[in-house]
């Protein structure tokens, strides 16, 4: 059956079973394979996009989930704050859990840019790096957080 | 030894098996892009177009290691290349490459020298070239950022590729004399840099074999089978996954290799498809022997052979052994065990096969590809020179993609039905397939004089051997004439002075039978490390020492211990220097609170032929009540040599200590009735964020040679753990993982 919704701001339309999870419709149907597969029981992170902002487990999420929603995935961010500190903490190790920390970060830190140190430790810890990236993961949220606040404020000063 | 071990055979074949002779620049025409015209390719492991772009041939697979990054810095450092102007290229599996593996923390080490000629070379070919063309003598040539200069005169690279005379080769010979920089005049080599492969890792676009695709391909999964060895399906009933769109049919497979012989696959049109299928079929088995084996049975057999006087290969045989502890006044005796351990490495196992023009297409991660390539082509009944593997980024290695049997499966899936094939392993199904880290038991002793002097030690150790499950003739002979794998007991053979030493792997045989023992990260120091460093506590607590003022004694640079030129100048000195540098940063000896407690640890690495010094400190509290320990910091100093990539190395001594933490408290599976018990993250708990202590980092700046940094922290963790809860309350655990019920139920005994 049809399902539409939108796609990193762009309209899709599917023709798949209700019920097949986001995470192969967006790598196997969409060709946006910056999210991962990695345990299928949306315990480890890797496959986390946002469903109208919020981060979620694509690998559990069905089609049906998303009909008329709106999705973004890593390919619809673009030099966001977030990707920006991960360079600059030189974050990923294998890098195939980044995508999805990077997108439970960016969803922690657009709802609070005050999030706390524990914050940051509850938010994140549904996320699984097998490398064991952690400090570095810690850290660049902390930059990431620091600049989205400054630029935050910078806005404010300027309207 | 050396020369037989594995490490030996591969750096032999590595140097024989590449030519370094310079070709020039008519072969390099095939590589030349458009709008750039010639190209210097001076030899296989790089090639600068007419823009000035040098770009470096990779034959180590990236798997979270920045590996191009170093291998490319150390090359660039020679060629005086600006670094701007470098990227990198992983290669396919070629014959020209030599062989294609990387493990064993061995990539820096082993390339250093290769890299560094091959860089200097090409330098020299430029400035010969670049000098003719100012029409100045080389000698009044030097170059620097990818421009020759002399005087006043300039010339850069680019131009002398687009115009120059680059026909000088290079005898392996005269490769050999190069005289390469001082560390004094390096400029990449130790200076802080990016990691070439993070920019693909924050935006998406990385590559992962999992990412692989062609047109027209099927996905495929295995019905798992319930043992690794024996089982054979009986029946198949597929009657409700005819009913599911999308169901692409079954097959049994035929696997000449002998990997997966009479596996069920699976095929669907896409995976999401599959799992539907997957879980709609029934097989009835018949079950190999495995099926009636537990993790307690394999621990068993393995205390049974240790009991084997006989059994074994001898690593260390010093005459007197039995004497020492014959005349002994007094002697301890200690038993350590392990538990399983998954690799987990988070992309789960997979591979694209087709055939392409007669040719065989493995689109994967490997990090072994030279150990299966041999497999695959027996399994598919072609030449091996009709199989080709395209590399890929690796969703973690940590030694499980060294073995490829992944791949075999996805062949042989695409060849039983004809088509391109996908092979994808579940999470689930990726557990139940890996070549998991075999449990362990040792046995330790060791014999006192009247003055509490150390006069001999044994250290007997077994467990499933990977190399002997996949890569038998890299067995290593030992002192008895029986054959053993040294990375199942790398660790013991250590550089302390305990007199009179004995060390016996075993091999346990029931394990054998009944999985595939894996490599992971580190190998045998993941539990030759733990009783040693362990049993040190114990025996400096016995004669009521200091454990890092008795290690310190035990750590002289005399004898067998000196140390040798290039790997271990300085010897056991080196490992005294870091102990002692740990203790430092750590506080050793100053108060703390009660239930709270320090312990150290120490290692050389993975090999006495390539030491990495390390060592640890772990600071812990534990919770009576509960068992609960918390480590509170973990302090961490290494000297491995010259640092190619600071930022690379601290991120790898980061990542191995929380791995050596993960294994200490929060992992550890257990074999049951022909599986793992864990299968997934529902009960498999690796250490997450929340749970991450401090961490203190300390490299050791050193103008020796450059060796490894992948592993060696992992394996000190658990001891100055273990260590670190006797400091705290007085109990001492002698099994791996440390679960808080067995502190509970050691504190009542």
């Amino acid at each position: 059956m049809s399902i539409a919704f939108e796609l990193n701001g762009r309209p899709v339309d599917l023709d798949l079973p209700d019920d097949t999870p986001l995470l192969w419709a967006l790598r196997d149907h969409l060709g946006l394979t910056g999210t991962k597969f990695g345990c299928g029981i949306g315990m480890c992170g890797a496959c986390t996009v946002h469903l109208n902002g919020r981060a979620i487990r694509a690998c559990l999420t069905p089609l049906s989930a998303v009909a008329r929603n709106r999705v973004a995935t890593i390919e619809g961010l673009q030099d966001h704050p977030v990707q920006k500190a991960w360079i600059e903490a030189q974050t990923p190790q294998c890098g195939y859990c980044q995508s999805g920390q990077i997108m439970q970060a960016v969803s922690i830190l657009e709802a609070n840019p005050d999030a706390s140190d524990a914050d940051i430790d509850a938010g994140m810890t549904g996320n699984l790096c097998r490398c064991m990236a952690y400090i570095r993961i810690r850290k660049a949220i902390r930059l990431a957080a620091l600049e989205m606040k400054r630029t935050r404020s910078a806005g404010n000063a300027n309207g | 030894m050396a020369s037989l071990s594995r490490r030996g055979f591969l750096i032999t074949s590595a140097a024989t098996g590449v030519t370094l002779a310079f070709t020039g620049a008519s072969e390099a025409l095939a590589h030349t892009s458009a709008g750039a015209g010639k190209t210097f390719e001076p030899d296989i492991w790089y090639r600068i177009d007419g823009s000035g772009t040098v770009t470096v041939c990779i034959a180590e697979a990236e798997m979270g290691q920045h590996v191009g990054t170093a291998l490319a810095r150390i090359l660039a450092e020679e060629l005086e290349a600006t670094w701007a102007s470098v990227r990198v290229e992983y290669v396919d599996t070629h014959p020209k490459w030599g062989t294609l593996l990387t493990g064993g923390s061995w990539s820096v080490w082993s390339n250093f020298d290769l890299l560094s000629r091959a860089g200097a070379a090409g330098r020299l070919t430029l400035i010969d070239a670049g000098a003719k063309l100012l029409g100045v003598p080389a000698s009044s040539c030097r170059a620097r950022d990818s421009v020759v200069r002399s005087g006043k005169k300039s010339i850069t690279y680019a131009e002398i590729v687009q115009r120059g005379d680059l026909s000088r080769r290079y005898s392996p010979e005269e490769l050999k004399h190069l005289v390469l920089k001082k560390p004094a005049e390096r400029r990449l080599i130790g200076r802080e840099t990016r990691a070439l492969d993070i920019p693909q890792k924050v935006d998406g676009s990385a590559r992962y074999g999992i990412d692989a695709r062609v047109e027209g391909m099927l996905y495929a999964r295995a019905i798992m089978p319930p043992t690794r060895f024996g089982s054979r399906a009986l029946s198949i009933d597929d009657s409700a996954a005819r009913d599911i769109p999308g169901y692409a049919g079954i097959r049994t497979l035929e696997d000449p290799s002998g990997t997966a012989p009479g596996w069920v696959i699976a095929y669907g049109d896409s995976f999401a498809t599959l799992n539907k299928v997957v879980s709609s079929i029934r097989v009835e088995w018949s079950k190999g022997a495995a099926a009636d084996v537990t993790e307690q049975d394999l621990l068993d057999r393995a205390e049974q052979l240790i009991r084997t006087s006989d059994a074994g290969s001898l690593m260390r045989a010093d005459e007197g052994v039995d004497e020492a502890f014959a005349s002994a006044a007094r002697t301890l005796e200690s038993t350590y065990l392990t538990h399983s351990v998954l690799h987990f490495q988070l992309e789960p196992v997979n591979a694209l096969a087709f055939e392409k023009d007669g040719t065989w297409e493995i689109h994967t991660g490997s990090q072994w590809q030279s150990l299966i390539l041999p497999t695959l082509a027996k399994a598919l009944g072609v030449p091996e020179e009709k199989v080709v593997m395209r590399t890929y980024a690796l969703g973690g290695g940590f030694g499980r993609r060294l073995y490829g049997d992944y791949a075999v499966l996805a062949a042989l899936a695409a060849k039983a039905i004809g088509k391109p094939v996908k092979f994808q392993c579940t999470r689930e199904d990726d557990a139940q397939l890996d070549c998991f880290r075999s449990p362990s038991v040792q046995r330790m002793r060791m014999a006192f004089d009247a003055t509490g002097r150390i006069t001999g030690m044994e250290q007997h150790a077994a467990a499933g051997w990977p190399t002997q499950a996949m890569a038998p003739s890299a067995l290593s002979p030992g002192l008895n004439g029986q054959p053993f794998d040294q990375f199942s007991i790398n660790g013991a053979d250590h550089w302390y002075d305990t007199g009179k030493h004995r060390v016996r792997a075993i091999s346990n045989d029931l394990a054998m039978r009944s999985f595939v023992p894996g490599w992971l990260r580190s190998v045998g120091p993941g539990w030759t490390n733990w009783a040693l460093e362990s049993f040190m506590d114990e025996a400096a607590h016995s004669v009521a020492k200091d454990p890092l003022a008795l290690r310190l004694e035990l750590l002289k640079p005399t004898g067998r211990n000196a140390g040798t030129s290039p790997n271990s100048v300085g010897g056991a000195s080196r490992q005294a220097n870091v102990l002692k540098r740990a203790a430092a940063r750590s506080g050793w000896g100053k108060p703390l609170p009660s239930d709270t407690g320090r312990g150290i640890a120490t290692t050389f690495g993975q090999e006495r032929e390539m030491p990495t010094w390390t060592a640890c400190v772990a600071q812990v509290r534990v919770d009576r009540q509960t068992g609960v320990v918390k480590v509170e910091k973990i302090t961490m100093v290494v000297d491995a040599g010259i640092i190619v990539h600071p930022d690379g190395a601290r991120a790898q001594i980061e990542g191995a200590t929380l791995w050596g933490l993960s294994m200490a408290l929060h992992e550890g599976t257990e074999f049951h009735h022909g599986q793992v018990r864990d299968t997934n993250l529902n009960t498999y708990t690796p250490l997450r964020l929340a749970d991450v202590p401090d961490l203190d980092i300390e490299l050791i700046e050193s103008p020796h040679t450059a060796v490894g940094l992948g592993e060696p922290s992992t394996t000190v963790v658990a001891p100055a753990i273990g260590n670190a809860i006797f400091a705290a309350i007085g109990v001492r655990v002698r099994t791996l993982p440390i679960r808080p019920e067995a502190i509970t139920a050691l504190l009542r005994a």
